[in-house]
């Protein structure tokens, strides 16, 4: 198997998500890029289990599913939190949130 | 015997503290403490003249400075006892006089209690038998000068006048407590009576006898130390008699006269002495013959005849010095208080604002025309004895002194009898005669103010003739009068002196403004000192206060700067923290 293609294709999809994340300003975007970067490293991963021989097998397979997991209650967390940021703000521009404290 | 010495200067001094203590209301009992503490030490003053004999001698240990010990005890003899009486005469007529002279001052209180203090100060001097004891007398002289200048707060000049005052003397003041450390030091007591008995060796006892002199400069108002004196008319007029007649100014001569064995071991002292007395006298002479205000002219006749006192010590005449301190003392006394009835009938400081005034104030004027005929050393009022004896000890110089000094004395002296003829007549007839100047009318003074002034005439007119009585010439060791030849020069130059100040001459500029002394020292010390301060003052702003608040400032400034960098939104956060992960990794390959 020629593992060229999908290191290839992973380093693509994260450079995807990296770019989302730096230029987009849509925080529901932004959430999205991470996901497009975590899939990048699953599919790393993955492909990185059938092509080295690891002290453990499968591992790489293992962790890709941990990540899944992870990354599903992430996007829960985060979508939340989005929604709550529109309710209060009615937007949800990252750049726009206030970093300042606001002085009572 | 003691018991009086120490009586003389603790009676005003205890009178001033319960006078200071005493409400600003209690006008009535503080005039009457202060004149009852006057004639205390004048009553005191004239029976330790009575009863000293050949003089008195006590003292006991006080303090020990590891092993050098202060001594507190009194050195009486009949001249310190016949100056104890000048102080307290003039004390009691200032006391009197300022009791009317101040009476719509809300501040006379504290000014009654001053006076008694600057009164103890000078007599502490006069009877101290050890230099520390001096030293103290001395200072709180200083200052009390300093309070007394400044009375007057409405006048815009008194505050700096008090400070010129204070600073001027104090820098003579530096040297005079040098002097007394190397005295004390070298002979391993402060005692005067040890002092002069200690064997020193001839360096020491020149460079402290000079050092002593700049502190006799400063507060006897000598050249180059002589500034302060004509600005500290700043000060009520009685003031003005209390420092120019008895206390301060007379301190500096006093104590040369009593460390005079000391001087007479040193020619180089005493020749310094002799020039700085003559520079003196004719400056202040000369000044005096062009000045406007009343009393600028008597502070400068003031310098001129302190001039006349330190020449005299300069060519080995302790009496004849003190001859002429206590006649100046009654006669500067009268003109200052007979000035003071004069400004208050006129209302005014400024000659060119009186003339005429010898119809309306007749008391006044014959006063002051006695007081001015003293100073002027018309015979046979009281000057005319005293700087006779001057002028005789000059043309005889004894003393270690060279003789050139003997010579610049004797002309500076002759001279200087003539100038003074010439600024006391001008001073005659600018105020009394000719015709009035301003409005109003003038009139004698209330009693009060009145008989201190007519008072006082009687010793500034036969002081003098005291000289042929045994007593006070074995008092003060004067030599018998000769009357001679000798005596018409001093005449005749009178005469000249009088016709001069008779005629309107124009006032010469550099008489005027006191030869520009006043301008030399204001750019060589004041302009300097001044810049000194300025950059120190500047060092102190930008330099240390720099550090410190430049420390806190740039600690805050950063510290915004990183919470600015924290608080930043995500893009520029994602930013960072990808770039920081692209370099660990760069890193990383390169390790």
């Amino acid at each position: 198997m020629r593992p060229v293609i999908p290191y290839v294709t992973a380093a693509l999809l994260f450079g995807l998500g990296v770019y989302g994340v730096l230029r987009r300003r849509n925080a529901v975007l932004v959430l999205m890029s991470v996901e497009l970067m975590l899939n990048a490293v699953n599919l790393i991963l993955v492909t990185a289990d059938t092509t080295v021989r690891a002290a453990l097998p499968q591992t790489g397979q293992v962790f890709a599913l941990f990540v899944i997991v992870i990354a599903a209650a992430e996007v829960g967390v985060g979508l939340a939190i989005v929604l709550q940021l529109y309710r209060l703000r009615a937007t949800v521009a990252v750049d726009e949130v206030p970093l300042e404290r606001v002085d009572a | 015997m003691s018991a009086a010495g120490f009586a003389l200067p603790a009676v005003p001094f205890a009178v001033a503290l319960i006078g200071l203590l005493l409400p600003l209301q209690a006008r009535a009992v503080a005039a009457a403490l202060a004149v009852a503490g006057a004639a205390a030490a004048l009553g005191l003053a004239i029976w330790v003249l009575a009863a000293v004999g050949d003089g008195h001698e006590s003292s006991r240990e006080w303090v020990d400075f590891g092993g050098l010990t202060v001594t507190l005890g009194v050195r009486l003899d009949q001249a310190s006892a016949l100056v104890a009486v000048a102080v307290g005469v003039v004390a009691l007529a200032v006391q009197v006089y300022s009791i009317t002279y101040l009476h719509d001052d809300d501040r006379y209180v504290p000014y009654a209690a001053q006076v008694s203090l600057f009164t103890a100060a000078m007599l502490l001097v006069v009877v101290a038998g050890d230099l520390m004891m001096l030293m103290v007398g001395w200072e709180v002289m200083g200052i009390c000068s300093y309070l007394l200048i400044g009375h007057d707060r409405r006048l815009p000049e008194a505050p700096a006048a008090a400070v010129k005052a204070f600073l001027v003397t104090r820098v003579g003041d530096v040297g005079f407590l040098i002097g007394i450390a190397v005295l004390g030091v070298s002979a391993g007591s402060f005692r005067i009576a040890d002092v002069l008995a200690a064997d020193l060796s001839g360096t020491t006892v020149t460079v402290s006898c000079l050092l002593l002199l700049a502190g006799v400069a400063g507060k006897s108002a000598q050249f180059p130390l002589h500034t302060w004196l004509p600005d500290a008319m700043a000060g009520p007029t009685p003031i003005s008699a209390l420092i120019h007649a008895a206390t301060m100014v007379a301190a500096g001569i006093y104590v040369v006269v009593r460390l005079y064995p000391l001087f007479l071991e040193s020619g180089a002292a005493l020749a310094v002495l002799g020039v700085m007395a003559a520079v003196t006298l004719l400056i202040g002479a000369l000044t005096a013959t062009a000045q406007d205000d009343i009393k600028r002219v008597l502070a400068w006749s003031t310098v001129s005849q302190i001039g006349y006192m330190a020449g005299a010590l300069a060519v080995g005449s302790t009496s004849a010095a003190l001859f002429h301190l206590l006649t100046h003392a009654a006669f500067k006394a009268l003109l200052f208080l007979a000035a003071g009835c004069v400004i208050h009938a006129v209302g005014s400081n400024l000659m060119s604002a009186m003339g005429g005034l010898r119809r309306d104030m007749p008391v006044t004027f014959w006063s002051f025309a006695i007081g001015l005929g003293a100073l002027a050393g018309l015979p046979p009022l009281a000057g005319f004895w005293s700087k006779e004896g001057i002028i005789a000890v000059a043309r005889h110089p004894e003393g270690p002194a060279p003789a050139w000094v003997g010579w610049l004395v004797l002309i500076a002296a002759l001279v200087g009898v003539a100038v003074t003829a010439w600024y006391a007549t001008r001073l005659l007839r600018r105020t009394f005669l000719g015709t009035r100047a301003a409005a109003g009318t003038p009139h004698d003074p209330p009693p009060l103010m009145r008989w201190p002034v007519v008072l006082l005439a009687v010793p500034s007119a036969l002081l003098g003739l005291a000289a042929f009585l045994p007593a006070f010439r074995d008092a003060l060791g004067l030599d018998d009068v000769h009357i001679d030849a000798w005596l018409l020069l001093p005449i005749a130059l009178l005469a000249l002196g009088v016709a001069l100040g008779w005629r309107d001459l124009p006032a010469v500029p550099a008489f005027a403004r006191a030869f520009w002394l006043d301008e030399v020292q204001h750019a060589l010390v004041v302009r300097p000192t001044r810049a000194l301060a300025a950059m120190v003052r500047r060092g102190d702003e930008s330099g240390v206060d720099g550090a410190v608040e430049g420390t806190a400032t740039g600690t805050v400034t950063l510290a915004r700067r990183v919470a600015g960098a924290h608080r930043s939104a995500l893009p520029r956060a994602a930013t960072a923290v990808l770039a920081a992960a692209v370099l660990l990794a760069a890193v990383g390959a390169f390790l």
